[in-house]
């Protein structure tokens, strides 16, 4: 316990230090949320188009920061020798990724409440009626799209390739799932590949509980989906995933 | 005490053989180099004694453990800088030193260490605004920071300038001062006869030379001997060089003939180590 919380410490100080990476992961999808909320008017699904873009964009901040933020940091780590360097110390790996998942978590449940305080502010969103659902929702999102942030950084090779590789998939994700406002008016086929995204689930599952105000637990089918993704992550991170560089 | 024992350690990637039954021991507070040219099998025989690979064959112990299941005690002993590692580029030397303190039961005090690797000045500057001589130095630090028993140094100085491996020569030698059991990989000679208690030169996954670096150079050493006859160079080497140089003198003075640019030459240590890793197998 006392190395899970040295680790998280570490991992959070390391988060926030590096700007770069805080910038991109944390502030892109608050900055997105301001871009896109001043470009749209009118209502999306019967409700004001800010608060349909708030919950669109909670799906685009975790992915940002769970999956692409993670699976980024993991193969810079990784090819930079730092995970192999922390091997030949008494930190065990399990504690290290525990720790590394909950500072993950930390982040994107800051992300949420950064959201909803911005939306509040500058478009006069309301808060959530479902507190307990949204947080559910934090959990579920930030644990499948880490588990496959973790599997992706497997198969990613080289560190100079990462970032590039991580947009290449999360922008058309993004686009395609909604997260970036609705996607109703998208031909058929673009809309089939998106109904086959993890993302577009989490989207749904945002809708549902913050738009309609239902509750987490009666989405079923988004839940169950989200889930098979990451237990899908979960296996290729434990066929893929690599402590040692990738050289020779 | 004997700190690591290894008997007939093998090692193969595919079809490459990296090391071919390599027996050595290092005693307690022994500093002990392996040294060879790239690709001897040095840094894979370490990363097996640091816990990092399998063995194909062989008898292994460090530290009273067989490192192919390291846990946690095995750990807290040992110290390791691998030949290229970074650290977290935003944290400062202090913190960085102060994140792995963290891993360990018993760590030294952090100041004490930062002092130690030299960079006291340096203590709130950012990891990536260290020279490569400095970021070095970090890893020592960082190395040292769980006090370990044991140390590995993987080519610890391979890259740097002439003043900055005279600095991380000194520190190495304070190692021993501490106490600590060390186990260094170069492929540099004059760094093992400067450091090491004992060397052993490995090539081609074999160790062909083993004992310390004055019994590497002192032992079946011909000596060469020199000299010009019709403007064309002869080179005699020789176990025996006062016989042959007194034959060799004795005829040319019977000749009245004056043996021109005469010279009797030891090889240096560099000969001997060329010599002996660039032997052809078998």
């Amino acid at each position: 316990m006392r190395l899970f919380l040295h680790q998280l410490k570490t991992e959070q100080l390391v988060y926030w230090r590096s700007r770069e990476a805080a910038v991109f992961t944390f502030i892109f999808p608050l900055l997105l949320f301001v871009l896109l909320g001043s470009v749209y008017s009118g209502h999306i699904y019967g409700v004001p188009a800010s608060q349909a873009l708030l919950a669109a964009l909670l799906g685009y901040g975790c992915a940002m920061v769970a999956f692409a933020g993670l699976a980024i940091t993991l193969v810079l780590r990784r090819e930079q020798a730092i995970l192999k360097r922390l091997r030949a110390t008494p930190l065990p790996p399990v504690t290290y990724v525990a720790s590394l998942l909950t500072s993950t978590l930390i982040v994107f449940a800051l992300e949420t409440v950064a959201l909803f305080l911005l939306g509040r502010a500058v478009f006069g969103t309301p808060f959530p009626a479902r507190v307990g659902s949204v947080a559910l929702l934090i959990v579920l999102g930030a644990v499948c799209f880490a588990a496959m942030g973790v599997g992706l950084s497997g198969l990613v090779r080289s560190g100079e390739g990462s970032s590039a590789v991580v947009n290449l998939i999360v922008l058309p994700m993004a686009f395609l799932t909604g997260a970036f406002g609705p996607t109703h008016h998208y031909p058929r086929f673009l809309r089939a590949i998106g109904d086959v995204l993890p993302l577009k689930y989490l989207v749904d599952l945002s809708n549902a509980v913050y738009l309609h105000k239902l509750s987490f637990w009666s989405q079923g089918t988004a839940i169950g989906v989200l889930l098979a993704w990451g237990a899908a992550g979960v296996v290729v991170a434990a066929f893929k995933f690599r402590w040692e560089p990738r050289e020779a | 005490m004997t700190a690591i024992s290894v008997r007939g350690l093998r090692k193969s990637y595919g079809a490459l053989e990296a090391v071919r039954g390599v027996d050595f021991e290092i005693e307690e507070g022994e500093v002990f180099g392996l040294l060879g040219p790239n690709g001897a099998g040095k840094t894979t025989t370490v990363e097996i004694l640091e816990g990092y690979r399998k063995r194909d064959g062989g008898e292994v112990t460090v530290l009273g453990h067989n490192p192919e299941h390291p846990g946690r005690d095995f750990r807290e002993r040992i110290g390791v800088v691998l030949q290229q590692a970074q650290l977290w580029p935003t944290l400062t030397v202090r913190e960085t030193h102060a994140v792995f303190a963290g891993y360990y039961a018993k760590p030294r005090d952090v100041d004490e260490v930062v002092e130690l690797v030299g960079l006291a000045d340096k203590r709130d500057a950012r990891v990536k605004t260290l020279s490569g001589g400095q970021k070095r130095r970090l890893d020592l630090g960082v190395a040292l920071v769980g006090d370990p028993d044991l140390v590995f140094l993987d080519e610890p100085t391979t890259g740097f300038d002439p003043a900055a491996r005279r600095a991380a020569w000194e520190m190495i030698r304070s190692l021993r001062s501490l106490g600590k059991t060390v186990l260094l990989t170069t492929h540099y000679l004059d760094e093992a006869e400067q450091l090491a208690d004992r060397v052993a030169v490995l090539r081609e996954g074999r160790i062909v030379r083993i004992g310390t670096p004055r019994e590497l150079t002192t032992g079946d050493r011909e000596v060469e001997i020199r000299y010009r006859r019709n403007g064309e160079e002869i080179l005699l080497r020789t176990a025996e060089p006062t016989r042959v140089l007194h034959e060799l003198t004795t005829d040319a003075v019977a000749r009245g003939e004056e043996l021109e640019r005469l010279e009797v030459r030891r090889p240096t240590l560099e000969d001997v180590y060329l010599a002996l890793v660039q032997e052809d197998a078998e």
